[in-house]
């Protein structure tokens, strides 16, 4: 079982992050990748550009803690997070996640759950740039709070796991 | 007297002016709640952002808490917005 996680300014190769994950383990039978992307449009408005700032130290923690999380709930044979920060412009990478596990309903389903916490838990903060030049920060959206909140639903019903924090 | 870091980050780190300070609680201040109490004193900007009209998020030694959790000496504590990471 390994799970890595990277923060980083620099972009990542899909293929070359496929290449090393799980490369020796034959008991792999799915492989999910998730690749979120910088848009152009946020609610209504033109985004040129995107500053992401974060936490160092504990946002390699959050992110550890996350995928390590997804481990214990489903039966994983690797995970991956890689999460840029810094600037960033549309169709930029922001963030990697892979999964792997022997069936594709577990990969799909712990990948799913990880972008659902990262997205609640993880300290990262974005900055959009708009057109007309100006600066904003984004807010968090209640939607995203739902989804984390549909996971804690569906673990306690169906695992009886009460989340730590 | 308790020495803490403290910590901003994102759009508190930009409205309040400050990235990190070294602050020393008195002994009446135990929890992050006593903490925002202490920094709602400053009035201003201290006290719209953290007097509890608009969100924000709280971590001790780099691990999330909540309101009612007490400050260690010498914590690391990070006051922030809701993540919008992903």
């Amino acid at each position: 079982m390994t799970n890595s996680v990277s923060v980083q300014s620099e972009s990542f190769d899909l293929a070359a992050e496929y290449r090393q994950f799980g490369a020796d383990d034959a008991g792999i039978g799915a492989v999910v990748a998730f690749v979120g992307r910088v848009r152009d449009l946020n609610l209504d408005r033109n985004v040129v550009a995107l500053s992401l700032e974060h936490y160092p130290g504990m946002t390699e923690k959050a992110l550890q803690r996350i995928a390590d999380e997804a481990a214990i709930r489903w039966p994983l044979n690797a995970v991956r997070v890689v999460h840029r920060v810094g600037d960033l412009k549309p169709t930029d990478d922001i963030v990697l996640v892979l999964t792997a596990s022997p069936h594709r309903k577990d990969a799909y389903e712990a990948n799913q759950f990880i972008m659902d916490y990262l997205k609640t838990r993880a300290p990262f903060w974005k900055k959009e740039h708009g057109v007309d030049g100006e600066a904003r920060w984004v807010d968090a959206r209640d939607s995203d709070y739902s989804a984390l909140e549909r996971w804690e639903h569906a673990l306690k019903t169906n695992w009886g796991i009460v989340d730590h924090d | 007297m308790r020495e803490i870091d403290l910590l901003f980050f994102a759009r508190l780190r930009e409205v309040l002016g400050v990235g990190h300070e070294r602050l020393s609680l008195p002994e009446t201040v135990r929890t992050v709640a006593d903490l925002m109490g202490l920094l709602c004193q400053r009035e201003g900007k201290w006290a719209e952002e953290l007097g509890g009209k608009r969100l924000f998020r709280v971590a001790i030694n780099q691990e999330m808490a909540s309101l009612d959790a007490e400050i260690p000496a010498g914590a690391e504590v990070a006051i922030f917005p809701p993540v919008t990471g992903g």
